[in-house]
Parts: structure tokens; C-alpha cells; sequence
């Protein structure tokens, strides 16, 4: 591959030196899930929930519309968990000064300062930091990585554990059932708003390291929390694959916001699961971005089971050389005058293929069920593609359901006018592009939105003929 | 002599495999207003595209020189860093970008450093005031659902706000209505005022914009070239004879 080219596109990779403390051998077996369930010292139900989650894996053939995506991909040649330091730290200084300047180049302290009420950033496949505010543990949030949670709260991650996404719903959820690490845990108690978001970072940095991540959000009762996830990678020779799990529950009136900023370098294979139970009146609002990778494919699902809840999803997908992203989402209606709304906006460029891939289910018995899906495609040259493929299954006659969609391309008119205004191509192509995503990057914070049209102008950058 | 500003020599386009200027020569000195007259077909916005370096025309022969320097074969960026400006007859959408954030990589482009958002939104609002527009207006989507007036006003506008030394303006007249077509002529002679060695070419089908610009020189342009060209008085005996007696010619 053109090394130099790659290196070029992503400005935001590193690779720091290796350190890591226990370092198995790559494929996957029972043995190895055992190994790592004892090392993290889990309950019998755990180990054994990962022992059913691999049969499943092994048992289970990969849907053909996934496998046509990855004809290469090796489950064999993967390494499946790695510890990179013993023990979890609670301070920042306490940090090895490798992991440390790690996450100073992704610029977590200084948002911290900032902005987050508590961080959880997870350095392959384990999180070694992590920090609640004092305010946050006052309202009674709990916030913390996946295997302490495991450890802490027993009985609230046993009793939701799995249940949104069951380890034998598709071969990559039980993949990650069997060999997740790290992850985040959030619980809200009922009533309790969480004013600020709370985030984390990931990243993969070892060669061909599989990094299976699990994260569970529980917003009780009339609760309100926004999670964000950042994700910058450094380039690779070969392929790595990131297969997590996300499952959030809204009870009764809650509202759940998870945002994605996905930029993993073009050699990771991202596929991961994401799904939501939404409760009566419960809302949640999927935002995901995909500007890296090699191939994604991700469709946050909202399974609305209670009256009057509702579901969103707004998702830009950016799909350069070498790079596909098959994206979209699952909305599920359930209940009664349940709503949902999608809106996808992707973009092909350097004969890169987007992908637009969704369905809208509604059970007969929802009645006054409402849901938009809006896709707009816009390809930056004529050797790009964009694919739609929107599926429809509505068991119910008194239900509303309204598609539209879009393909555009960036017009010589467009860039002219712009740069008669003083613009280069490339920053003419760049307005146009985040003018085209503003509809999704208006609703990120500010700091999100700053960067998100920073890496659009780094993907514009250079390679416009 | 004063040193000229725009000079075009001989200049031959074509667009869409056809030839559409066929040798047409002009002189614009600092501070001076022009206006091109002349029917359709005349050419008259070949000459503002192929002026910016629209690539949809090919300069086939001929120069043009800003400033003294050859600048045929400028991109239409460089050009505008150096002071060209052409305000469209159609100007485009861009929706999602803001009047205010697009004027600030404008105005950080032409003055070749990156402008603070505060003094844009200052700059901006007084231009605004003076061209008598709405606040609100720096905070819509460029041109995306502007009326035809709103458009050419944020055309002036523009021109106000990047300080170029040559404006060109294709047709900035034609589709409004009486009023608009004053607060446009208005912003025109305002920027003018602010900019006495900011040269004008107004591209029109119509002299009545002339009833509120006075030009320097007036020119007829037919069949690609400029036929004739005199002072403001020429346009009053176009508007009496029309362009018969020229196309005979």
C-alpha cells in the first residue's frame, strides 16, 4: 500500500512504543477465555457467560452481506486480550509517562479541565484511568470501566448485562461477548440529570490487536445522561479489528445521548453493535460519526418497547480511498405512538464507497407509530460511490412512515463561486463538506464540531487533482 | 498616464465549444466606473467569467493584465487574494455554512491572514447597517432560500467587506425591482466612496441602474468584441436607437 499516502491522511496517528505487561498469543479459544476470566478474577457467571458466547462464535457462520465486506479477515490472527499495565491508577500522575503522553496528544487533559465531569480512557483492552467527579458520585452516578464495574456492582451488571444485546444475536457480539475488555459502566439513578457529558477515548496501538469493548448505560427513571466516545488511531502495516458491544437502557422518561467520533486509521476493521432499549417515554439519540477505518459497519438500533418513546439517529460517514462504510440504523417500534427519526449523510471521495444500510420495523399493535429517515449522499469526484439500501417492515396499518432521499455531487459552480471569495479547491471543497454535515455536527458540543470540520479539511487536503 | 488597473487585449473565449469573445479589448484606470452594454448573446458574461478564470471558458488568445501583471491564467483563488472580485448574476447556495463563517475564511484569504471571528462579526455588522440588511441576515445559510434582491445585496456586501480594487458586477441589476435596485446602486456608490481607487465594471442589459451610478465610460459590446465605447451619454442614445445601428455595422 502507499505508505506515504497513508501517513499523509492521518496526521492525528502515532504509534507509541509497546509496554505491556502480558502479552498472550494470537486466535482464540476456550482455553485463552478462561485464562483471561481468571486473570480479571470473575464470577463463575461471567466466565461461563463467555464460554456460551464463544460456542455461539465458533457454532455461528458470518451473515454473507458481512462476509462479502472482509474476505481476509483471519479470526486466527488476532491477538484477543492484552493487559498493558497491572492495575487500574486513579490519578492522572500516576500514569507510565508512555500512556500518559499518549493521551496528551489526544488532548484529554486539557478537556478535561474543561469539560468532563469524569473520564474513562481505555488503552487496548483495558481501561487504566479513570476519575469521577465529586459531584458526579454525590448525585449517586456511577461511572467506571467495565471490569470494575463487574467487581463493584455485581448485581446491577449481572441483572443488564447481555440484555439488550444477547451474546448469541450476530457472530461479532458474541465475539466480543466471549473476549470483551474494558468498555465503560454508567448507571443513573432515577431523576438525576447529568449536566455535562461524560466521555472517553480509545484506541488500538498494538499490531493486529483485536480490541473488544464493552459498555452498558442505565438511565433510570427520568434520568438524563449524554456519553461521548472519541476514538483517533495510529497507522498500521496490517489489519487490526475493533468489535465492540454498546448496550444502553432508558427506563420510563429517561433520555440517553451517545455520541461517536470514529477515527480509527484505514486498516481497522470496525464492526461493531450498538442497541438501545427505550422504554415509555424514554428517549434516545444516536451520533455517530465515521470519518476512518477500513470498513465499518454500524447500525444503532433503538428498540422502542414502551408507549410513546422515541429514537434518533443522525450519522455522517465520510468514505475515502480504500475505505468503506457501510452505516445505518435499526429502529424497532414496538409500542404504541412510539417515534423515530434517522438521518444519514455520507460522503464518497477517491473511490471510496459508502454505504447507507437501515431498516424501520414496526409490529402490528403500534398504532400511531411515526418515523422519518432522511439519507443524503454527496460524491466529491466521479469514480466514488454511494449505495442506499433502505428496508421497510410495517405490520401496522395505522403507521407513518416517510423516506426521502438524496444523491449530490459538489459543483464546478459551487467551487468557482466560493473561490472567487479567495478560497483554495480545497478549502472551497472543505466548506462545502462541513456545510453538507451541518445538520448532524450542529448538535455535537463545540469542541466535537471543531474538530470534526478540522478532519474534514485534513481529508480534503492535498489530493484534489 | 496613470497606471492602468485592468487591461484587456485581444481577448478571445470560448465555452461550450463555442466562440463567444472574439478579440474584445478594454482599459480600466483605479477609481474609474465602467459599464458594458449589450444584448444577449454579446458576450458580456463570457467577459466576467473568463475575467475570474471560470474553467467552464477558454481563453484561446489574448492577455489579461491586473495591476500590470499578466494574470490570464490566474486561478480564480489567486485572483481574489490580489484584489479581483466579481459579483454574480446567479450567486450560488451553499447550505449549512453561515454568512459570517464563510466571510471569515473570505476576508482571512484576501488579507492573507487568519481574521478573528469577533472582527468579522464587527465588520459585518456595520457594512450590514450601512447597506441597510437585517442581523440576522450573517447568520443564515449562504444565499440557501435568499430572495433574488437578498442575494445581490450579500453580492455587495461582500464586496464591501473584502476591500477588492477591481469589482466586477455581471448583470448585479437585472431581476429586481425598483427598491432593491436603489439599496444595490446605493451599496455600490457606498463602497465606492469608502474606495475611490476601487475600479467598477458593471455588467448590465439595462442603463436603468444609470439613473443612480454615474459611469466614466460607457461601452457596447456585440458579437464578442466592444463596438463602440463613449461617455454616460452613449447610454441615453442606445436607450433612444437601440443596438440597431451598431449590429448593421
Amino acid at each position: 500500500m502507499a505508505n506515504s499516502l497513508d501517513l499523509g491522511k492521518y496526521q492525528l496517528g502515532w504509534a507509541d512504543v509497546e509496554d505491556y505487561v502480558f502479552k498472550p498469543k494470537k486466535g482464540i479459544s476456550e482455553e485463552i477465555v478462561r485464562e483471561m476470566s481468571a486473570m480479571k478474577k470473575e464470577p463463575t457467571w461471567m466466565r461461563e457467560f463467555r464460554l456460551r458466547a464463544l460456542a455461539n462464535f465458533f457454532k455461528r457462520p458470518m451473515a454473507p452481506w458481512f462476509a462479502v465486506n472482509m474476505p481476509d479477515l483471519d479470526f486466527s490472527d488476532i491477538y484477543y486480550y492484552i493487559k498493558p499495565t497491572d492495575k487500574q491508577v486513579n490519578a492522572w500522575d500516576q500514569l507510565p509517562d508512555s500512556v500518559k503522553s499518549t493521551y496528551e496528544k489526544l488532548g484529554i487533559p486539557e478537556a478535561e479541565r474543561k469539560y468532563l465531569a469524569g473520564v474513562t480512557a481505555q488503552y487496548e483492552s483495558e481501561v487504566v484511568y479513570h476519575r469521577n467527579r465529586k459531584e458526579l458520585e454525590d448525585q449517586g452516578v456511577l461511572f467506571c470501566d467495565m471490569d470494575s464495574a463487574l467487581r463493584d456492582y455485581p448485581d446491577l451488571v449481572r441483572q443488564y448485562f447481555g440484555t439488550v444485546i444477547p451474546p448469541n444475536d450476530n457472530k461479532f457480539a458474541a465475539l466480543n461477548s466471549a473476549v470483551w475488555s474494558g468498555g465503560s459502566f454508567i448507571y443513573v439513578p432515577p431523576g438525576v440529570k447529568v449536566e455535562m457529558p461524560l466521555q472517553a477515548y480509545f484506541r488500538i496501538n498494538a499490531e493486529n490487536m483485536g480490541q473488544f469493548e464493552r459498555t452498558l448505560i442505565i438511565a433510570d427513571e427520568g434520568s438524563q445522561v449524554h456519553y461521548i466516545e472519541g476514538c483517533s488511531a495510529p497507522v498500521y502495516t496490517t489489519d487490526s479489528l475493533h468489535s465492540a458491544v454498546v448496550e444502553l437502557i432508558a427506563k420510563p422518561g429517561a433520555r440517553i445521548t451517545y455520541t461517536t467520533i470514529q477515527n480509527w486509521s484505514t486498516n481497522v476493521y470496525n464492526l461493531v453493535t450498538k442497541r438501545a432499549r427505550a422504554e415509555a417515554e424514554a428517549r434516545v439519540e444516536w451520533i455517530d460519526g465515521n470519518i476512518g477505518s477500513r470498513l465499518t459497519m454500524k447500525y444503532p438500533a433503538v428498540y422502542l418497547v414502551g408507549p410513546k418513546a422515541s429514537g434518533e439517529v443522525l450519522s455522517v460517514a465520510y468514505a475515502g480511498a480504500g475505505q468503506h462504510q457501510d452505516a445505518g440504523a435499526k429502529m424497532v417500534h414496538a409500542a404504541p405512538e412510539t417515534t423515530s427519526t434517522i438521518v444519514s449523510k455520507s460522503i464518497s471521495k477517491d473511490g471510496g464507497i459508502s454505504t447507507y444500510r437501515g431498516l424501520v420495523h414496526v409490529d402490528e399493535g403500534a398504532k400511531g407509530a411515526k418515523s422519518y429517515v432522511r439519507c443524503d449522499a454527496l460524491l466529491l469526484d466521479d469514480h466514488s460511490i454511494s449505495e442506499t439500501k433502505p428496508y421497510m417492515e410495517v405490520s401496522e396499518r395505522d403507521a407513518s412512515i416517510g423516506h426521502e432521499a438524496t444523491v449530490s455531487r459538489v459543483g464546478e459552480d459551487q467551487l468557482f463561486y466560493l473561490m472567487t471569495r479567495g478560497l483554495s479547491e480545497p478549502q472551497a471543497m472543505s466548506l462545502i463538506v462541513n456545510g453538507f454535515i451541518e445538520p448532524v455536527t450542529r448538535t455535537l458540543p463545540m469542541e466535537y464540531a471543531v474538530e470534526w470540520s478540522r478532519l474534514i479539511e485534513l481529508q480534503m487536503d492535498g489530493s484534489i487533482g | 498616464m496613470k497606471e492602468m488597473l485592468l487591461e484587456v487585449e485581444n481577448l478571445h473565449v470560448e465555452a461550450d465549444g463555442a466562440k463567444i469573445l472574439k478579440g474584445l479589448d478594454l482599459k480600466i484606470a483605479p477609481g474609474e466606473l465602467h459599464v458594458i452594454m449589450g444584448p444577449n448573446g454579446a458576450g458580456k458574461s463570457t467577459l466576467a467569467n473568463a475575467l475570474m478564470s471560470n474553467p467552464a471558458y477558454a481563453i484561446t488568445e489574448g492577455t489579461v493584465r491586473f495591476k500590470g501583471e499578466d494574470v490570464t491564467l490566474w486561478t480564480p483563488d489567486t485572483k481574489a487574494k490580489a484584489g479581483m472580485f466579481l459579483a454574480f448574476q446567479y450567486p450560488e447556495e451553499i447550505s449549512g455554512v453561515s454568512v459570517v463563517q464563510f466571510l471569515r475564511q473570505a476576508i482571512s484569504a484576501r488579507k492573507g491572514i487568519d481574521v478573528s471571528a469577533l472582527e468579522v462579526r464587527f465588520a459585518l455588522m456595520e457594512w450590514m447597517d450601512r447597506l441597510g440588511m437585517d442581523p440576522v441576515f450573517a447568520e443564515r445559510h449562504l444565499n440557501a432560500g435568499f430572495s433574488g434582491g437578498e442575494k445581490k445585496r450579500n453580492e455587495i456586501l461582500q464586496m464591501a467587506l473584502l476591500e477588492p480594487d477591481l469589482a466586477l458586477l455581471d448583470e448585479t441589476d437585472s431581476g429586481l425591482d425598483i427598491d432593491a435596485l436603489r439599496t444595490v446602486a446605493d451599496g455600490v456608490a457606498e463602497v465606492r466612496g469608502e474606495r475611490p481607487e476601487m475600479g467598477v465594471l458593471l455588467i448590465t442589459h439595462y442603463n436603468r441602474i444609470l439613473s443612480y451610478l454615474e459611469p466614466d465610460f460607457v461601452h457596447i459590446a456585440i458579437g464578442g468584441k466592444i463596438v463602440e465605447s463613449g461617455k454616460a451619454d452613449l447610454a441615453l442614445a442606445l436607450e433612444r436607437s437601440g443596438y440597431e445601428k451598431w449590429r448593421t455595422n
